[in-house]
């Protein structure tokens, strides 16, 4: 082949035309948003732990582990200990499902078709985290009606609530990105979920979720310290029982989260972009 | 083989020049050189393995090529493909639709993400359901259409855009004769309307069927080009099977053509495995010789037919060696996948 070939004009030079510009892109969101969607509603299962999940959990560990945690009949206690660090579970556990999410996406041809389309590729990344968030609220809305059933008290406010809310989401969606990261590393769903799980239960049980860490071993209690699942489900009791330090826990999880997010974000983008 | 320009003035919505791509060891495109004039098909024919795949997927920016040009629709492929992803459609091996969401839910998306209004993404959904006839099962999810529906759907979610250059990678691997027949009808049915199509194909028949020229591409190069009939001309044309009524008779009959000397007609072989004779024809005429020689000599014939040259057929004789997918090194899938997972 000759230089010539190489160096040889096109019709129509310059930049690549058709940026997509920020009404657009909004408008692709959308689409994928409803695309997404649509498809839980095709495959109602997939609410399960969205629906279910909550309710189980605040039932086993009241009813059950709630009398020996608290002691017997003070069941009505640990509802105020329980609930509010439930709400940082909740957003922990729904961040994972966007990782099979992402890896199932990838292996059906439709994206394939996407990636052949004028739209931004990230925006298939932006929908799915979208979606997921409005899981987590429906989670945390059950979870939080689940709670007043069973006797819990928002001495915090309204507001208080608002925020506690807030903070999980932005901690859900900081976190999404490590699953959206492993969901785009491995090759099955089911690798995904499986070491979602092997991430999930050490943080989950290993914080404050449940029990004080001051009645656990001096280097469990040490980890429940630096676990962030800790620090938001501090802050969450804190504001809505309207008692004890907010700031501290509540900066330190959004330390967290913006440190996730810087950390994992540019490395699941870059690799989002070498698969597509 | 080089050519020396690179534009789209000269009327070709594809123009390729020596582009490369390799996945380790693998050559799986390695410098190929095509050109598809505006509003034709070109057909890319070629085993497993060969390529096929990987140079469609440089070509609908799915791949970066690691070197060589392609310029489609006057954008290139590397430098602007969010340009070039305005102008083309790709229709895959393997079906690219959501397959939870109708098939009117499909087209939809499709319809926003190309930036149509609510009403224009409806509208043009119908439309193409009703093109394509899929109204029946618009409801449906995709996941519960035939294979055939599912090509259809994939076609019709490719059309959405109204692209000037349309991909088609295997359009009717695994599918039944008459789903194949409605797909190459529809196929037809874009170009007339002023498509440009680029066909990937395993199959001569299709070849024949849809593209006005010919690319055979083998182990990531191109092995021939050319028009449908010089093609075939050059791999032998038809061959013709005749069955005689007697099987004892196979050796005398395959004699009696030979011998007869017919004009282009080299020779006949008897293949008694199948109980025929087999005759190389390029021309309808030699058909009626063969047979008149055939009928003034009083053989009795139980059947006669004509049949296009295989791919194998044409392989072996381009390349003189066969083209089953077992001596290529690896299904266009796997490399794929290899890419993926690297």
């Amino acid at each position: 082949m000759s230089a010539a070939t190489m160096t040889a004009p096109l019709s129509k030079p310059g930049a690549d035309e058709g940026r997509i510009g920020l009404r657009a892109n909004l408008r692709h969101i959308g689409a994928l948003v409803r695309r997404n969607a649509l498809q839980i509603k095709q495959d109602p299962e997939s609410m399960f732990d969205v629906l279910l999940m909550p309710v189980i959990f605040i039932l086993l560990f009241v009813y059950v582990f709630g009398g020996a945690i608290a002691g017997k009949g003070r069941q009505d206690e640990y509802v105020q200990y329980l609930v509010p660090g439930m709400m940082g579970m909740m957003a922990m556990n729904i961040a994972t499902a966007v990782g099979s999410g992402v890896n199932e996406d990838f292996r059906k041809g439709v994206m394939d078709r996407f990636r052949t389309m004028p739209i931004a590729r990230s925006s298939v990344l932006i929908a799915k985290i979208v979606v997921e968030l409005g899981r987590m609220l429906i989670a945390t809305t059950i979870l939080l009606a689940m709670g007043l059933l069973l006797g819990l008290k928002i001495t915090g406010g309204v507001g208080s609530l608002l925020a506690a809310v807030a903070l999980s989401a932005l901690f859900c969606a900081g976190l999404m990105w490590i699953f959206i990261l492993l969901g785009l590393v491995m090759k099955t769903t089911q690798a995904v979920q499986g070491t979602a799980m092997l991430i999930l239960m050490p943080l989950q049980f290993g914080s404050s979720v449940f029990t004080r860490p001051t009645s656990m071993p001096g280097w469990l209690e040490a980890f429940t310290k630096i676990n962030p699942l800790s620090s938001l489900a501090d802050a969450c009791r804190a504001l809505i029982q309207g008692q004890g330090a907010v700031l501290h826990p509540a900066l330190i999880t959004l330390a967290w989260v913006v440190a996730l997010t810087a950390v994992t974000m540019p490395l699941a983008v870059a690799k989002f972009r070498s698969k597509t | 083989m080089t050519r020396e320009t690179i534009s789209t003035r000269g009327g070709n919505a594809v123009e390729v020049r020596g582009l490369v791509k390799h996945f380790g060891a693998v050559k799986a495109v390695d410098g190929v050189d095509l050109d598809v004039k505006e509003g034709t098909v070109l057909g890319v024919l070629g085993p497993n393995g060969a390529g096929k795949t990987t140079l469609v997927r440089c070509l609908s920016t799915l791949l970066v090529p690691d070197a060589g040009r392609a310029v489609v629709a006057g954008y290139d492929v590397v430098r602007q493909p969010r340009a070039l992803r305005r102008t083309i459609g790709l229709t895959g091996q393997y079906a690219s639709v959501d397959e939870k969401l109708s098939g009117r839910e499909n087209l939809y998306m499709i319809g926003r993400l190309l930036d149509l209004s609510r009403k224009d993404a409806r509208r043009r959904a119908d439309e193409m359901l009703e093109r394509f006839s899929l109204t029946e099962a618009a409801k449906r999810p995709a996941a519960k259409y035939s294979g055939g529906m599912r090509r259809r759907l994939d076609l019709a979610a490719s059309m959405i855009g109204r692209p000037s250059v349309l991909y088609l990678d295997e359009p009717t691997t695994g599918l039944d004769p008459r789903t194949r027949n409605e797909v190459w009808e529809e196929v037809q049915r874009m170009v007339r309307e002023g498509a440009t199509v680029l066909l990937t194909t395993q199959y001569m028949e299709e070849a024949e069927k849809l593209a006005h020229e010919l690319t055979v591409i083998d182990r990531g190069r191109v092995i021939a080009e050319g028009g449908v009939d010089e093609l075939k001309t050059k791999v032998g044309g038809r061959t013709l099977q005749i069955r005689p009524s007697e099987p004892d008779e196979l050796k005398r009959m395959a004699d009696a053509v030979a011998r007869a000397g017919l004009d282009g007609i080299a020779g006949a072989a008897a293949d008694h495995d199948g109980g025929v004779v087999n005759v190389p024809i390029t021309s309808d005429e030699q058909l009626t010789a063969v047979v008149a020689v055939l009928a003034r000599q009083g053989f009795a014939l139980a059947g006669i037919s004509t049949h296009l040259p295989s791919l194998d057929e044409v392989f072996l004789a381009l390349t003189g060696h066969k083209a089953s997918a077992s001596d290529t090194s690896e299904d266009d899938m796997d490399q794929q996948y290899a890419e993926v997972s690297a």
